[in-house]
């Protein structure tokens, strides 16, 4: 998994971090082509990520900027870095890049908002 | 304002020819006056047995700007067991070679100073610099912008065109808040935009074709039309290379015939700074060695002249200028870290950590050519101390480099202790130097001497009433000497007292009060030129990577500015 | 009559454009058009004036829901967290003005604060790679002037730095570069076939993780040595090939970004990338550029360098010294390890940005975040404060990637009451001075 800036990412920022823009952006992850036959994962539809952090759920999509089967991608955001693993290899610098994940069908399960998916892991979610 | 006498202190005043006399001095509105203008309710200020000078100047030193700030976060190792709070009104301090902006002004306020000129500011960097003189407390500061390859200049000097050059340097003096024309490496550091260098002064610059004696001349001649303060302030092509010596008096021969036109009491048309990097023998390291008495014979010979030593410390350091392919030659020597930035349409930077071994001989041999020609100098009023901050030396190393000069006796034991002391003194003449500074060359060399070269002779620089009440006082008597070297260095290490502007801001070392900073620059008056205007709004149109009306320093960034105004449209 | 505010600068990412021209109307409150901004530039100018705007400090309340406050309360209540914590994580700092951050220093010394800004996720290990190994660089319009040969190495500016390869890289025809981008040869390095390498000549993918291998064969082949005959998923081949033709040029220059400082390896990938520019300096012309990301985090590591000789992480929580050791004093790693008794950040967004377990962490603390915005960060933090937006609404000093000083403007005015961050931070200053006097 990498995480990295995109320009609709950009945009979706300074539109607001709680607007539609935002939210279309970075809830997603996108795979190559044969990753999306091998995992059985239809086209714009929801799967779960997980990685030795935890799960985030967002919407599996085709980009352009062509990856190779095993390397997915999730816009810098609060759904990629809900499972960006911290450790720092005393650096300073978390695992943006380059750290394992898997990712399942999950098409019922919803996505959360920006603002949710943060406070949902700090415990401030009231249910 | 308060008032303030000083009283009983031994004078050392070269602008009213003082030699050491007990005399007070009076203290009213930040001035010096007679003493006779003084209320009966002035402060008393008791100097009995201790030698009293105005502020001293630093004419050459690099302590603000994105190269020296670059030199700062790049080694943090510069502040390992060198970050602390110091008692006083002051903020955390830190940085052995490069300190941070608050230790520059407390250090040069500790050691007497209360001026430093900032000695390369690359123009498009000139609101960093800015930034950082603001931020450093007590001194005034002024910054010399580079000129010696950029652009403009060496497009209108190729033509001889000193009406335009004239005209664009007093555009860039606005622009950035600059004091005067420094020359740096001229046209080498264009060429090394390209990898490549000009090592004597005909080299010609690569596309440009125009040689650095035309570079120089030109500049010569374009300062004093403008009738600027300062003369041209040089380092000159091949420093630091063995034989470098005949580079040196290539370039001070360029001076020759050129008479200073200005209304600021300067006398000199061009100012040879950290000369010591510049007055090397020998054609390899193996016969490196010193040049100090050839170089000075052909400057005490000439009256138009000044320059500052560059003295070594022998200490670690961090060498940093806006020579580019000289620093990748260093880093290519020493294979210490090498950092550089090429600056379009101007200049370059480079920097490199350097450690000024005594076990090393050329460092030695380095150090020696530093004092010998502050020793050799028959006018102190034209030759001033410099350590090329950081270059040569940090500058709080001031007290030493002051004690090896005014004694024999200290000199010979570090001369005498190096690791490889026979082939040092044979590649030097320092051994057989006897003379000792005095308090009052001193005075002229750090004082006096500096002020004048810079044009501000009027305000500064010594003790005439009438001029700025900056003031150092010093534990030091003139009738009771010190016989152990080491109380020289300690009484120049902390000013019993200094007062900056008719404020005291440092005693007994410590720091009481951050006063008013001032920072100096010139701005001149020229006849509108329509060519310049051309050129400057199509080279920023085609080639710069910002708009011509982001270029400029606003008043802001210097809000207690001194401005010179400098009227060339004759 | 709307007026148009000609050589804007704008504040978003680290190419600080200066030549933006903004449409601004008669009664100086509303933006009515930007042009010359990328499609972010141009969102960031356009979204100052929509509703919605917080224009007050808000505090959470128990119940989770947020109840205005005035700016006093707001400023008592961070002053009183400041005095009270004695390691207080100042963290951000990157899109704000260097100005701020001077105030905010002084605060930060007198409370016990350490002080980071956002490269400690971004550039960070090549701020650290730097100081192992220095740098060869230059200024944009070198390269814009000079330069014939042109790496992207993990940096996607169509997507990050938008006007980057129009005004310097790829297409300006500068003065001894008369032909434009026919004149230079462009290279992209990336695991992704992304829309930058769509502008290259040449795209090679290497393997996500191995950009160290292939740096080290690049140096290697630039030296004649032999290579194995895959490096990173790239043939040998292939490397031999890019280094001939860089070396066939006058001038070359790197650009890298996240590709090299977030993957494995961190600072060790810059330090050989910028091992092999000073090694290809041997033949030819060659330089190496961060892409920075905000567009002033290069200025706070400036502010931070003249002031305490660090460029970031710096912990002046002794208040008599200033220390700095990544991994130590790094915002990640500080919050991870709950090092640090309350947060206070400034012109970001870590809520959003840092990895969840640090804002877990933070989440738990008194946390004061001042932002013109709500993000992520605001919404747990215990008080958000609203400022005017600095290159929009109020001026300041900015540095660009490549540490070229620009001014920012004040385009228009900041909602009614909206104090700035200068203003904010002295008058925190100002209770900070009081409180500790009382004590």
């Amino acid at each position: 998994m990498i995480t990295c800036r995109t320009i609709k990412q950009g945009v979706g920022m300074e539109a607001g971090k709680t607007s539609q823009k935002y939210f279309d952006a970075c809830s997603i992850i996108e795979m190559h082509a044969d990753d999306f036959k091998s995992l059985g994962i239809w086209k714009n539809t929801n799967v779960k990520v997980t990685s030795s952090v935890g799960s985030v759920i967002v919407k599996a999509v085709e980009t352009r900027q062509d990856l190779y089967p095993g390397l997915c991608h999730i816009p810098m955001g609060p759904w990629a870095n809900r499972i960006v693993p911290a450790y720092t290899y005393s650096t300073g610098e978390p695992c943006f890049k380059g750290f394992p994940v898997n990712v399942e069908v999950a098409m019922n399960e919803p996505i959360m908002s920006a603002v949710n998916v943060v406070k949902d892991a700090c415990g401030l979610l009231r249910k | 304002m308060a008032e303030y006498l000083i009283k009983n202190g031994h004078v050392f005043d070269p602008v009213q020819h003082i030699k050491g006399d007990k005399k007070d001095i009076a203290i009213k509105d930040g001035k010096i006056v007679e003493t006779s203008a003084l209320s009966p309710a002035a402060k008393q200020i008791d100097a009995k047995g201790k030698s009293v000078m105005a502020g001293a100047m630093e004419i050459h030193a690099h302590v603000a700007g994105p190269k020296v700030n670059l030199g700062r976060w790049y080694r943090p190792e510069d502040k390992l067991f060198d970050s602390h709070k110091t008692p006083g009104m002051t903020r955390i301090e830190g940085g052995k070679s490069i300190p941070t902006v608050f230790k520059t002004g407390y250090e040069y306020a500790r050691m007497g100073y209360t001026f430093a000129m900032e000695a390369a500011m690359p123009p498009l960097y000139a609101r960093h610099v800015h930034e950082e003189i603001h931020d450093t407390p007590i001194i005034d500061e002024a910054a010399l912008p580079v000129f010696g390859n950029n652009w403009f200049m060496l497009e209108y000097l190729k033509n001889h065109e000193i009406e335009n050059n004239a005209a664009y340097v007093a555009w860039t003096l606005n622009q950035t808040k600059g004091y005067g024309i420094k020359i740096v490496n001229p046209g080498g550091t264009e060429a090394w935009a390209w990898g490549l260098n000009c090592l004597s002064v005909n080299d010609p610059v690569p596309y440009f074709d125009i040689t650095p004696a035309e570079i120089i001349t030109g500049l010569i001649e374009t300062n004093e039309y403008l009738g600027l303060p300062h003369s041209i302030h040089i380092h000159g092509n091949n420093l630091g290379n063995p034989g470098c010596y005949q580079t040196t008096l290539d370039t001070l021969k360029l001076a020759e015939g050129f008479k200073a036109k200005n209304n600021f009491g300067r006398k000199q048309v061009m100012h040879q700074t950290h000369l010591q990097f510049h007055a090397y023998g020998g054609d390899n390291w193996g016969n490196f060695e010193s040049k100090a008495k050839e170089v000075m014979d052909y400057v005490n010979k000439q009256d138009n002249l000044t320059i500052d030593t560059g003295n070594v410390t022998l200490d670690e350091t961090t060498t940093m200028t806006a020579d580019g392919p000289f620093e990748h030659h260093l880093g290519g020597l020493n294979h210490l870290k090498w950092a550089n930035v090429d600056v379009e349409l101007e200049t370059a930077a480079g920097v490199v950590p350097y450690i000024y071994s005594p076990d090393i001989k050329v460092c030695a041999i380095q150090w020696a050519i530093g004092l010998e020609l502050a020793l050799y100098a028959k006018d102190p009023m034209r030759c001033f101390i410099t350590t090329d901050h950081p270059n040569a030396g940090p500058f709080t190393r001031y007290p030493r480099v002051i004690k090896w000069l005014m004694s024999k006796k200290a000199r010979d034991e570090r001369l005498n202790t190096f690791k490889h002391t026979d082939k040092v003194i044979a590649a030097t003449t320092l051994a057989e130097i006897d003379r000792e500074i005095t308090l009052y060359e001193l005075a002229a060399m750090t004082r006096a001497g500096p002020a004048t070269s810079l044009g501000l002779s009027k305000d500064y620089g010594g003790l005439k009433p009438g001029m700025n009440a900056d003031i150092a006082i010093y534990n030091i008597n003139p009738d009771k000497m010190p016989s152990d070297p080491e109380e020289i260095e300690k009484a120049f290490s902390g000013v019993a007292c200094l007062f900056k502007d008719g404020k005291i801001c440092v005693k007994d070392g410590i720091v009481v009060d951050n006063g008013n900073k001032r920072t100096f620059w010139v701005d001149v008056k020229v006849k509108p030129n329509k060519q310049v205007a051309h050129d400057v709004k199509e080279k920023f149109l085609k080639y710069y990577s910002v708009n011509e009306a982001n270029y400029s320093v606003p008043d802001s960034y210097a809000p207690h500015p001194y401005v010179i105004a400098v009227d060339a449209t004759q | 009559m709307p007026k148009v505010v000609t050589d804007v600068t704008c504040p978003f990412c680290g190419t600080l454009c200066d030549d933006l021209e903004v449409t601004v109307s008669d009664d100086n409150k509303k933006i009515l058009s930007v042009r010359n901004a990328c499609a972010i530039g141009a969102e960031k100018f356009n979204h100052t004036s929509l509703p919605g705007r917080v224009t007050r400090p808000r505090m959470r309340q128990p119940d989770g829901t947020f109840k205005e406050i005035s700016y006093d309360e707001a400023i008592d209540w961070t002053a009183n967290m400041l005095v009270k914590s004695k390691k207080t994580l100042m963290y951000g700092w990157a899109s704000t003005s260097c100005q701020a951050m001077s105030v905010g220093h002084e605060i930060a010394e007198k409370v016990g604060g350490v002080v980071d800004n956002c490269a400690t996720v971004c550039h960070g290990s090549s701020l650290i790679a730097i100081q192992d190994v220095g740098i060869p660089s230059c200024t944009l319009g070198e390269v814009k002037n000079r330069a014939d040969r042109v790496v992207f190495w993990g940096c996607n500016p169509a997507h990050a730095h938008p006007r980057h390869m129009s005004r310097y890289s790829i297409f300006p025809r500068g003065f001894f570069t008369v032909k434009g981008h026919k004149g230079r040869k462009i290279y992209c390095v990336d695991c992704r076939y992304t829309d930058t390498a769509r502008c290259a000549d040449e795209f090679i993918q290497v393997q996500q993780g191995h950009d160290y291998e292939l740096l080290n064969a690049f140096r290697t082949a630039a030296r004649g040595e032999a290579l194995p005959d895959v490096i990173g998923g790239v043939p040998k081949e292939k490397i031999y090939q890019v280094v001939e033709e860089l070396k066939g040029g006058r001038f070359g220059v790197i650009f890298f970004g996240m590709g090299l400082t977030h993957t494995l390896g961190r600072n060790h990938n810059i330090d050989i990338a910028i091992s092999f520019t000073r090694d290809m300096n041997d033949w030819m012309k060659f330089s190496i550029i961060a892409m920075r990301g905000h567009w002033n985090v290069t200025g706070s590591g400036q502010v931070l360098s003249w002031q305490y000789g660090f460029p970031y992480a710096v912990d002046l929580s002794r208040r008599t010294k200033a220390r700095y050791q990544t991994g130590e004093t790094t915002s990640v790693d500080l919050l991870v390890r709950n090092e640090v008794e309350a947060c206070f950040n400034i012109a970001t967004d870590p809520g959003a940005h840092f990895p969840i377990d640090a804002v877990v962490s933070m989440s738990k603390k008194p946390t004061v975040t001042v932002d013109p915005h709500i993000n992520m960060s605001t919404e747990i933090s215990d008080i958000h404060i609203p400022v005017a937006m600095v290159g929009v609404e109020t001026g300041g000093c900015a540095y660009r990637m490549d540490n070229v000083p620009i001014e920012t403007r004040k385009v228009v005015d900041a909602p009614d009451g909206m104090l700035t961050d200068v203003e904010l931070l002295t008058k925190i200053n100002a209770r900070v001075d009081q409180l500790m006097g009382a004590q």
